[in-house]
Order: C-alpha cells, then structure tokens, then sequence
C-alpha cells in the first residue's frame, strides 16, 4: 500500500478491481463502510462475480478475467479525451512532459526491440532523451509529438468504449458510468483509492494490471494524497514483511537485488545501482544504496566484513539466471536437478500451479523438509488418498521430515500488514506438542552445520562459519534480538570530522533512521527501511496509541510504519507546487517557508524548496512514471495481452498468445489447452470463511464452508444440466477435480467479441488432510505460467471444461 | 445466575407478572444488513464464545453453512438472489438470521414449563436449560422459526444475545466480531437513532424504502434490521412481513386454556352437586323381585326354544 | 355369559376378565393423560408434573401413555363396538333423559346391553381418542418435530388440547354415570351386575342372557371331579 488500512476512511471512491477486499480482508475493509457511512463515499466493483464486496457496492460491472488493462486504459483514453486529468499534478510530478528517444514504437501488439525467439526485447530503445548535462529533454507543453503525454494518448486511442466492451464484455453504458465516476476524481478535492490483490497479480501480466490503475491515479493527482494511492492488499499476514526483507530469489532485505554472476566484485554491483538524479537537483534517495548494503553486509558478517573484503560482497549469492522463483525451481526439481527442499509455511503441493508437475517434481526430490504449524499435504505428497491424490506410494522414494512448528499465536515477534505497519505481538500461549519456532529450528540446523564445516570444510565454507552470530542463546535467538539487528546499530563510533569531540554515532546504540547509516562499515543494519524501528527509545512496533491529531487516519503512534514511520509515502505529492494542500481539508504535510511540516513524516527531505526538489525521491526523476523506461519487462506502457488461455484471440494482436515477454517453459506451453476442447474461463478465489489452506484445520472454519464447489451461470447449468448442489467433474488440459455445483444468479455470461463466454469460479480452500471434507484446489487445473516481471502463477485466468457428474469415484 | 424475581420482566408459565422494577433501559442489536459482507464471522464468534459443535457439513449449491439454524448454530447467514425489477440490478441480500428477542415474546407465551423462558428487564429474551422440559411448544409460539431443540439433550436452544456477556457490560459476540460494523450495539433507544442516520445515507444512495425492521405485532424486538428495502422484508430469506404471535398459539395459551379449565371445572361440580341432591338411582327390592320373575319366564322360554 | 342363581342374590355376568383388564388399562392411562397433560396445559397446573418426576419426564411420557392407551382402547373397541350400534330405542331414551337424571328409570323403554348415553360415550371416546393420537403425534416433537410444518404442529396443538377437553368431559360424565348409578361399578370390579341392576337399566339384555339360560349354583351338588354344563 502506498498509503494505510485506516487512511481509507478519507477517501470519496473506492474502486475495488483485481481484489475482493470483502470477501479476502474483511477486517480491513471495515475501512470502505467507514468511508461510505461518514463521507458518503461510493463504492465501485468490477469483478467477473458478483462478489461479496459487490453486495455492498454502489456500482458493479462485470469484466472477463484477464482484460483489466483494456479496461483501464480506455479509463485513461476517457479522462484524457474529456480532459479529466489533474494538469498541475501531472505536468509538475509524472514523467508526462519528458521526451522519448527517437526508435520507441509499439506496433501489432509489440513494442520496439522484441527477440520472438528469447521471448524478451532489448528494452534500449525504451529510454528517455537526454540532453548534453545527462538529464532528460522535457516539454512542459506536452505537445511534442515524442513527449510521455503524446506516446500514452497515442497508445490509449485505440481502447474505445467499443473496444472495451469487446474485450472486456463490460456493458459500454456501465462502463462509461464507472469512466465518470472515476474522472471526477481528477478535481483537486475528491480522490479515488484503489484496492486490489491477487486478482490482478496472478495474471501473466500481473505487474501491468497494477501500473495501469497507477498510471490512472497519476493522471487524477491521488499518489501521495489522503484517501487516495495504490493499495495492495496484501493475501497473507506478514507477506509484506516477507517481501521487505528479501524472502525472494531475487531481492536481500529493504529491496536491495542480489548480485548478478556477472557482477564479479563490489564495485561493478555498485556501478549500476548509481542512481545519478535525471533532473537538476533531485534527491534521487536509491543514491545511498551504498550505505544500505555495506550495513546490510555488516549486519550479515559482523568482524568478517572489512572494507579490505569488500565487506564480504563475495559472500553473497551470485543470480545466474533472473531467479530462482517458485516456477523455475520446481520445473528444476521435474528435471531431476534439485535434491533437497525446504518447505517453511509453504504448501506448495496446493499453492503451485499444476499439481500434476508438482507431485512428479516433489517425487524426484531424495528429501523434503517441511516446516509448517500444519499438517501439510506437501508433507504427504507421496500418501495416496484416492482421487484426491492419486499417487503410488511405493514408487516414490522422497525421504521426507515433518517439523512442527509453532503457529503466529504461539510466537513473539512483529507482522507486517498490508500498510506497511510492523506490529509487534507477543505469544498468546505455548506451541502444542514438539512444535518449536521457526527461528529455533533454523538455529539449531545452522549452529550444526557451522560446526560440520569448521571441521571438515568444504567447497566453500566462509559465508557459514563466518555468520554474525551474536545471539544470547545461539541455539535460540530471541525476536527482540533480531528485531534489533533488522533495525541497525552502531558498530564503531563516529565523530563529527570537524569537531572530533563531538560523536555523532555512538558504538553500541540503535540507530534512530536510515539516514544515519555509512558506507565505511560502522553501522550494521539488516533492513534498511526498517531502521527505526527499535531505537534507543524502545520497541517502536510495540506502541499502541490511539491518538490522531487532526482525525487524519494516520495514527502515527500506532506502531511503526515504514520508511522512517511515514504512513503516506510519496506525500510530497498532497500538496501543490508551492507546497500548499492541493485540496485544505486533506492537509497532509505543507510547506512554511522554511520546511516541511503536518501530519506525517515529509517524504522528502525537511528542507527542500518546493519547486526545486521532485516529490518521487525514489526516482532519479524525482517523478512518477507513466511510461517505465525499460525497467519493466514487457513494455514501457501496458498493452493488452489475453491470459494464455483464452476463450477469445486477441483482438488489438491476433497473432500473440499471452503476455509476448513472459516466461514459459516448453513443456508448460505444451500443456496449454485451447478453447474447442475447454471452451470456459475459469478464476480461482478465496472465500471468506476460509485462510488458504489454513482453516480447514479449524473446525469452525470447516463447519462454515464445509466442501469444495465451483460456481457457475444458471445459463451454462441450463446448458450442461448441471443440478444446485450436484457434482460436476471440472478439467483443464492439465488435470481434472470433482466439485459440488453452486449455481448463481452472481455469474453471468459476458459477450466477448461476439461470443458467448461462460465464467466458471474456483475457490481454493480444500485438499485432503484438516477437519473439512476431502476436495481439491484449483491448482490442479492451472497452468504453469507467471507473470513476465514477477513470475507469480496465472492463477486467476485459464481454460476448463464442465461436465455434470457423479462426484468423485470411490474405490 | 443468581438472578432474582426483580432482574424479570416475564417468566414463562407463571400466573405473575413480575415487578420489573429494575427496568432502566433495554438493549438492542442492531443488524445493519446494507453494511453487512456475509463472512460469516458473527457466525464463528457464536459458536467460539458458546463452545458450540456444529456438524462439518456438506454443500447444497448455496453459500448458507450449516443450512439453518441448529441447536448448535444460534446465528446464520441466509443468502438470498435477487434482481431488483426496478433497477435491474443484482442484490445479494445476506441477513444474519437469530432470535429477534420481541418484546411480546412468542416462545415465552408459549412455553409451559415455570422459568424455562425468562424475559430480562433489559429486554433479551432468555432459554433457562435447568427449567426447560424439551417439548417444542416455544418453537410454535416463535413468529420467526428460531428455537432448535437438541436430540442430545432435549432442551430448547437459540441465540441469547450473550445475556452472559451484556450482563456483564459486553456486547454480544457477534457485535464484538463483525469486522464492518455492520452489527452494532447498545440501548434500544441508541440503536434506533444510530438506524436513522443509516436509512438517510441508503436513501441518499438511492434506496428509497431503506427502513428500521422493528415488527410492532410482537411489539418491537430487542434485534432489529437496517434494510434497503424495508418494504419488502420477506425478499430477505423470507423475513415476515408484519409477524405476529400466530392467532392458533393465542388462541390455545389463551382462550381454551381458561374455557377448558372452566368447562372441565364446571363439569365436575355439576356432576358433585348432582350426586347429592339427585333421587337415588338404586335398584329397588321390587325391581329385584320383578327380575326373579323375568329371568324365569325366559329361562323358560329359552328352554322351549 | 350367564345369569347366575347365587345363594343370596342372583348376577348376569357382564364382562369376562379380558375386558376388565383392558377397561381399567385404558381407564388408568387416560387418568395418567389427564394429569400429565393437565400439567403442560395450565401453569396452575404444573405441579402435577411432579408425579411423574418432572416436567422432562412428564413431557417424554405423556405421549408414550398415548400409545398405550390408543393400544388398549383399540382392543376394547373391537371387545365393544358390536354392542354400540345405534337403534331406534336408544332415541327413545335418549329423549328422556331427564327421567335418568332424576331417577325415574322406570319411564324408560327396555334397553339393551348399552343405553343411548354409553354408545355416545364409546363413539365419543374412539372419536377423541383418534383425534388425541393423531393429533398428539403432530406435536410429539422428539420424533415428529421434523414431520409436521410449524403452522400444521400449532394446529395440532390447539386440536389435541379441545380434544383432551372434551375428552374429559366424556370421562367425567362416564364415571359420575358409574357412581351416580348405583350397582353399576361391580360390573367393572367383579364383572357382574345383580338381576334388579340388569332389570332396571338393561332389561332387554336381561332377557337375552336370560334366555340363553340359568346357572344355578345355590346347591352346586358336587357329582364328578370336573364341572359339567348345569343343564
């Protein structure tokens, strides 16, 4: 989320797409009746359902899976062509004015540079022209024809209401109601929020669905405003967290990226992560990432890391490919190339899509160690249960460990939710049984193996045995200790160089903020934006205070929110180019004349005069991006592309199938099914009731969605004599599930391109172990494709058929 | 719980009413159905707080688990489709169903057992399991089909609307779970207001039948309804129109309870009276002679036959 | 069945153990109904739910006290029913009442084995019995809950409580006949009338047992081990 749970309440439109912020966060969504019941604010839902959250919706329309992007940019075509944008906002604060470098086309679907055969383009071309100082050529009138303003209105025009209607299925009249809703959110004193989640990540365009909605709210002036922003909502407690500290192939903590093998030393990682400022006098904060990483190495190795040593970059891991993501390495594990698995609070046998490939890769693993407070179904992947895992024990030799572990209640520690706050909480009681945290079990497991490499060596034993370790018990490190250490400390005293009596740092102590690290190895920080924290003042995640000055929403005294406890990021952005509000009564911070000062922490520096310094720090810009340069994989703008499996072809580009950049193994691309043989479009969703794969532990939870169905048309129950509650057998070209029928008024069949598409739905709350009965997941029918930029599984569009049937057979 | 004669207002089966005169205010819940999302966590917090154990059961092609109320499931979530003919609009109108807690409380006219079925003076109508007798007669006199009686216990169930935790300054369960909002509660009086201000922003979105759900045929409930379309209560799984106490129930608890004992009354003292100042219905020594007489001439005829 | 010359009095049998025993079956679980319903009826009344252990107890017995006594009158019934079908006579007497009530039997046409006031009785007890059971069984909640609508269980309710009303007046009026007739409670004790009783109230049937011939047991000469037919 850019901005918080409890900022929604300020808002006057929220417009839930790609999510179900009901039905999948009810807690938060508290937030949205909040908004309607004391501002009046409106409510849209565009959903292939009619979902839970559409029940207590304003305006609803139906979409196809897959076509958000149409959507959204005919959303951006209709505020350009009724001239609802905010002009101030997006001259002074986007990319909208900077030229483009001649050679940038988009043309049959493609943009410049695409290698069919790589499935990947050569983005050089995606660059802006810069003038002879290295900083981008701009025309503030936006007229030229090269311009960012010029190339989107351009890449927009062919997405009419007519367009869109055809793509999407969206009804034009509801379509251009929703257009007008969400342009009045151009005016300076109405703002729109945007809530989404994994509908519009599980795509194979999942990134893209979120710029476009981004790009829509840059054009309306809501990034960095109350009430407004891009607010993910985030599928799991504390999967913010995991990202933040670096829990992918890809990323170490604070959003530092793993070197590549090519990147032999330090100093050629820090050649390209330079960040030189693209316009006179921006902060271009990325500039510091030296500082972030030599305490992150600090933090990491202690003693060992010296400036002679390059701070043990060398330790590291070193990418020789984009990344180990889920996909790639369980395509590894089919080849026979991975031997042993670690599985901690991961279900992947549910969780990955087609189980089919999941269970064969698993059964070529020699071990598998399953870490989970659960009785997971990974963890008897090889247990036949009939058709609901119908596998041959006896040909499987999978050596595999269950380690109970404690769940969040039993565990003391911080999560992080979906506004960015880190919430500490204590155990609410003891782990049941052998159950042991996560952290004891992974010390006990490091401790062992520092000691086997110690005596015997090995290949490379140095990143081991020369771990910081600093812990009181070894065996078992405590959370406040590594809460400490994520926050950052001082490692050797620093002075002031012009008064050397003076000490700025002083050894030992907490750091206060992430502008007080150094790249000369005397601060150790595990987490750059994290710093802050837990300060010499105390456990700042452990606050609880309820007081908000100003009724803002901000609660700035409720934990901890990073960066540095700014609750709005990009809040520069709320006030005008002189810095004053752009609407009075959603004042966030303002300038005085001498600084910035409100309600929140000023994202960006106390000091800087307003119409020198850009509000998007993050950015060499100092701007927000409409179009990404090349830092996106597919494409500088979004463009619409149809799921890999689609009921209808392209329409914009025949002759693509799918996302053109994103990544498919051969033989996943081969086990791709096609409309004749699977003619409907299938989603699979969460339900209330039910946490993943969790709750059907929970007898409650079981007894309140106690089977597995998917939810089909009366239309297509008509057509297939499907009965309410009876059994059909759904199949995809990958796998097949029997589920009971649930047959609604809330789906309906979409007309696109003229053709008939029936929308089947597929929760994803059952498997074979826990207190409800035996069913399936939609995984064992998804394809094994992700997102170009992410990979994350295209979980949420692809091909089935439906056939009535006697439910599962029993042997 | 310790409660005396003063803490009620009715007592089922009881020839008393009694002095109510702790009445300070009554409580309300208010069920806002246009803020509700139907995730049913009103439904888990009813059986975490209770310790209830409903069955894991199976799906019947709706959303509605357990499929009604049980002597486990005090509380519900009914589902109900439908297209709005005027607007052609989808609703999907989800009401938590439960014990409304009438202040005319049907279930306690009903029952016969002495102190089964208690009516609190804030206005929660309470099942008594030590005094309950199981015999379902609070299931006819309910307007609303909510009590459930257990097969494991024959004993009468439903919601109480945690008149353990109200009694103790909480709110009910479900109130203190509902994670939009949508259940609030408070005295009748605060509920009622807090409803006006709901049924002015649903007009305001275009409902323009938006209305409190306060059945004055049981003379108001302690639960009460923020629905869109107050006018058509039964579109909401069949909530009654204008319920009532049915005319049967009345009829039995009242009328023939008191006709049936009078006649019976007056049966048996006729009979009483009769049998004292009547002429002896005896046989007289005549008449016995006369039979002597009798049976011989038919013996005799019997014998020539 | 016979009339019998005792030493001091002379008797007509009237009814054979059988259905003495089924009589006083039937006549005990209806007493038994009365108070245990009486007790789910009126809360002035629930007290006598204390004879049967409580008020759970009372509700889990009334019912099955039901089936024995729907059991037990059904044999009665077929015991019975060939000496209630309804003649011309019985309308007759039926008319004067009234010299019943005051005594004046003596008024009256000769009657057979029942007069018209009984086969009333008898026909109103199968009725009301039917209608108790039927009735009953719709409310029967710990088996029936299920069967029955809630609208079709209130009527059953309000039915099965008329019913059991009119069911006691009947009862009333049959055991205050029984003890207002005076004599007539031997019939049920030891199953036999004196000849004056069957003279007076049922003379027509006096005639036929009569007829069908005379025990004479006032000398009972013994003759043989083993009773021989008197004539």
């Amino acid at each position: 989320m850019t901005n918080s749970w409890t900022d929604i309440k300020n808002t006057d439109l929220i417009i839930v797409m790609g999510g179900n912020a009901a039905e999948a966060h009810p807690c938060g969504f508290k937030w949205v009746t909040e908004a309607k019941a004391q501002r009046g604010a409106k409510l849209i839902v565009v959903d292939p359902r009619f979902t839970r959250t559409a029940s207590v919706a304003d305006f609803y329309a139906p979409i196809r899976q897959g076509t958000d992007i149409a959507f959204l940019l005919g959303v951006i075509r209709y505020c350009i062509e009724n001239d609802k944008i905010q002009h101030d906002y997006v001259r002074a604060f986007t990319n909208a004015p900077y030229l483009v470098k001649e050679g940038f086309s988009y043309q049959d679907g493609l943009f410049s540079g695409y290698d069919e055969a790589k499935r990947d383009y050569d983005r050089t071309s995606w660059e802006y022209e810069l003038g002879p100082e290295g900083y981008v050529q701009v025309d503030e009138t936006l007229q030229h024809p090269r311009s960012v303003y010029q190339l989107l209105k351009k890449h927009v025009a062919a997405y009419t209401p007519e367009m869109v209607e055809r793509i999407c299925g969206t009804p034009k009249d509801k379509y251009l109601a929703i257009c007008k809703m969400i342009a009045e959110c151009s005016a300076r004193d109405r703002t729109m929020t945007s809530m989404y989640a994994l509908g519009w990540t599980q795509h194979s365009k999942g990134s893209q669905n979120i710029r476009t909605m981004a790009m829509v709210q840059l054009l309306l002036g809501n990034i960095g405003v109350r009430g407004g922003g891009m607010n993910a909502l985030r599928g799991h407690s504390n999967i913010q967290g995991l990202t933040d500290i670096g829990l992918m192939s890809d990323l170490i903590p604070g959003y530092l990226t793993i070197p590549k093998d090519k990147e032999v030393d330090f100093e050629t990682y820090m050649s390209t992560r330079g960040f030189k400022p693209l316009r006179p006098n921006q902060m271009s904060y990325w500039q510091n990432y030296r500082k972030f990483m030599v305490s992150f190495l600090k933090s990491m190795w202690g003693p060992a890391a010296t400036a002679e040593n390059q701070f043990a970059y060398q330790w590291l891991p070193k990418l020789d490919v984009a990344g180990y993501d889920l996909l790639r390495i369980m395509d590894l594990m089919n080849q026979g190339k991975v031997n042993g698995y670690f599985c901690q609070g991961f279900n992947p046998l549910l969780s990955a899509p087609n189980r089919g490939k999941i269970t064969a890769s698993l059964s070529k693993l020699k071990f598998l160690v399953v870490m989970d407070p659960l009785q997971t179904e990974t963890a008897r992947f090889w247990k036949d249960e009939g058709v609901h895992n119908d596998v041959k024990p006896e040909s499987i030799q999978t050596e595999v460990f269950e380690l109970p572990t404690s769940c969040f209640a039993e565990d003391e520690g911080s999560l992080v939710n979906s506004g960015r706050w880190l919430q500490w909480h204590w155990a609410g009681q003891e782990p049941p049984g052998e159950a042991k945290a996560d952290t004891w079990i992974m010390a006990q497991l490091h401790m062992r193996l520092r000691e086997l490499y110690r005596k015997e060596g090995g290949a490379f034993p140095d990143p081991i045995v020369n771990l910081h370790w600093p812990y009181r018990d070894p065996l078992d490190p405590q959370p406040d200790e590594m809460a400490k250490e994520m926050n950052g400390y001082v490692v050797s005293t620093v002075t002031d160089p012009a008064d050397p009596s003076k000490v700025l740092l002083e050894k030992g102590k907490q750091i206060d903020t992430f502008g007080q690290l150094r790249d000369d190895g005397s601060t150790a920080c595990g987490c750059w934006i994290y710093s802050g924290s837990w300060t010499e003042r105390g456990n700042m995640m452990a606050r609880r205070d309820t007081s908000d000055p100003g009724n803002t929403g901000a609660y700035s005294n409720w934990a901890f929110s990073w960066p540095a406890n700014r609750r709005i990021l990009y809040n520069r952005a709320s006030a005008d180019l002189d810095g004053k509000a752009w609407d009075p009564k959603r004042k966030l911070i303002e300038w005085n004349g001498t600084a910035w000062t409100g309600y929140d922490v000023p994202d960006i520096a106390v000091n800087a005069k307003p119409r020198d310094v850009g509000p998007f720090i993050m950015n060499p810009e100092g701007s927000a991006r409409l179009f990404s340069r090349g830092l996106m994989r597919d494409g500088p703008f979004p463009a619409h592309y149809e799921p890999f499996e689609s009921p209808v072809a392209n329409v914009m580009a025949p002759k693509i199938r799918g996302n053109p950049a994103a990544r498919i193994f051969p033989a996943d691309l081969a086990a791709l099914g096609t409309s004749d043989k699977f003619p409907y479009a299938a989603t699979s969703y969460r339900l209330t009731e039910h946490f993943h794969y969790w709750t059907k532990h929970v007898w409650v939870n079981a007894v309140l969605q106690p089977e597995f169905f998917v939810e089909i048309s009366e239309q297509l129950a008509a057509e297939k004599n499907i009965q309410k509650g009876g059994w059909v057998k759904v199949s995809s070209n990958r796998g097949t599930v029997y589920a009971k029928a649930v047959v609604t008024k809330r789906i309906k069949p979409l007309i696109c391109d003229g053709k008939t598409v029936h929308v089947v739905g597929i929760p994803l709350h059952w498997g074979f172990t826990g207190a409800a009965r035996k069913g399936f997941g939609p995984n064992s029918l998804t394809p094994f494709v992700g997102d170009a930029n992410t990979d994350t599984p295209e979980f949420k569009a692809f091909l089935v058929n439906v056939e009535p049937s006697n439910g599962p057979a029993t042997s | 719980m310790g409660l005396q004669s003063q803490d009620f207002a009715r007592i089922s089966a009881t020839n008393f009413r009694p002095p109510d005169v702790r009445h300070d205010f009554e409580v309300a819940k208010l069920i806002d159905v246009s803020k509700c999302i139907g995730c049913k966590a009103c439904q888990a917090a009813c059986l975490e707080w209770n310790n209830l154990r409903e069955e894991v059961g199976i799906n019947r092609g709706v959303y509605d688990n357990p499929h009604d109320l049980t002597p486990n499931s005090w509380t519900l979530m009914r589902f109900t489709e439908w297209e709005n003919p005027e607007s052609g609009n989808l609703e999907w109108l989800i009401r938590k169903d439960g014990c409304m807690h009438c202040a005319d409380p049907g279930c306690l006219k009903a029952c016969p057992s002495p102190g089964a079925i208690v009516q609190y003076n804030n206005g929660i109508v309470d099942f008594v399991s030590e005094n309950c007798i199981g015999c379902g007669y609070c299931v006819k006199g309910c307007p609303f089909n909510i009590p459930r009686i257990s097969q494991a216990d024959h004993k009468a169930y439903k919601c109480t609307l945690c008149s353990d935790r109200v009694s103790v300054g909480q709110a009910p369960a479900c109130a203190k779970a509902c994670p939009t909002g949508a259940i609030v509660f408070g005295t009748k009086q605060a509920m009622l207001d807090h409803a006006q201000g709901r049924i002015t922003d649903l007009k305001s979105r275009g409902f323009k039948n938006a209305g409190i759900y306060d059945p004055p045929g049981v003379g108001g409930t302690h639960v009460m309804y923020v629905l869109h379309h107050a006018d058509q209560p039964q579109l909401y799984a069949n909530l009654p129109n204008n319920p009532k106490i049915s005319q049967v129930v009345e009829l039995w608890k009242g009328l023939t309870k008191y006709a049936g004992m009078a006649a019976i009354g007056f049966a048996a003292a006729f009979a009483f009276v009769h049998g004292i100042v009547a002429r002896r219905n005896d046989v007289s020594r005549a008449e016995d002679r006369e039979a002597e007489h009798l049976i011989d001439e038919e013996a005799a005829r019997g014998r020539q036959a | 069945m016979a009339v019998r010359r005792e030493e001091e009095r002379t008797t007509v049998d009237r009814y054979p153990g059988r259905v003495r025993v089924n009589h006083w079956v039937t006549a005990i679980s209806l007493i038994l109904l009365a108070l245990s319903g009486a007790a789910l009826f009126h809360p002035a009344l629930f007290f006598l739910s204390g004879l049967f252990g409580g008020g759970s107890n009372t509700r889990a017995l009334h019912p099955w006290i039901g089936v024995v006594l729907l059991a037990s009158f059904a044999i009665l019934f077929v015991q019975m029913v060939r000496y209630n079908f309804w003649a011309k006579v019985d309308t007759q007497w039926m008319r004067q009442i009234g010299d019943v009530m005051s005594g004046h039997e003596e008024n009256l046409p000769e009657i057979g084995k029942y007069n018209g006031a009984q086969k009333i009785v008898f026909w109103l007890m199968t009725l009301l019995i039917l209608v108790l059971f039927v009735t009953g069984l719709m409310i029967w909640y710990e088996y029936f809950g299920a069967s029955f609508s809630i609208e079709q269980q209130r009527f059953g309710h309000i039915l099965h409580a008329l019913a059991a009303i009119a069911m006691l007046l009947v009862v009333i009026v049959h055991i205050y006949a029984g003890f207002y007739v005076r004599g007539t409670m031997s019939a049920m004790t030891e199953g036999k009338v004196t000849g004056g009783w069957a003279f007076r109230h049922h003379r027509l049937w006096l005639r036929k047992e009569a007829r069908e011939g005379v025990i004479d047991e006032r000398q009972a000469p013994p003759r043989h081990h083993g009773v021989g037919p008197a004539e």
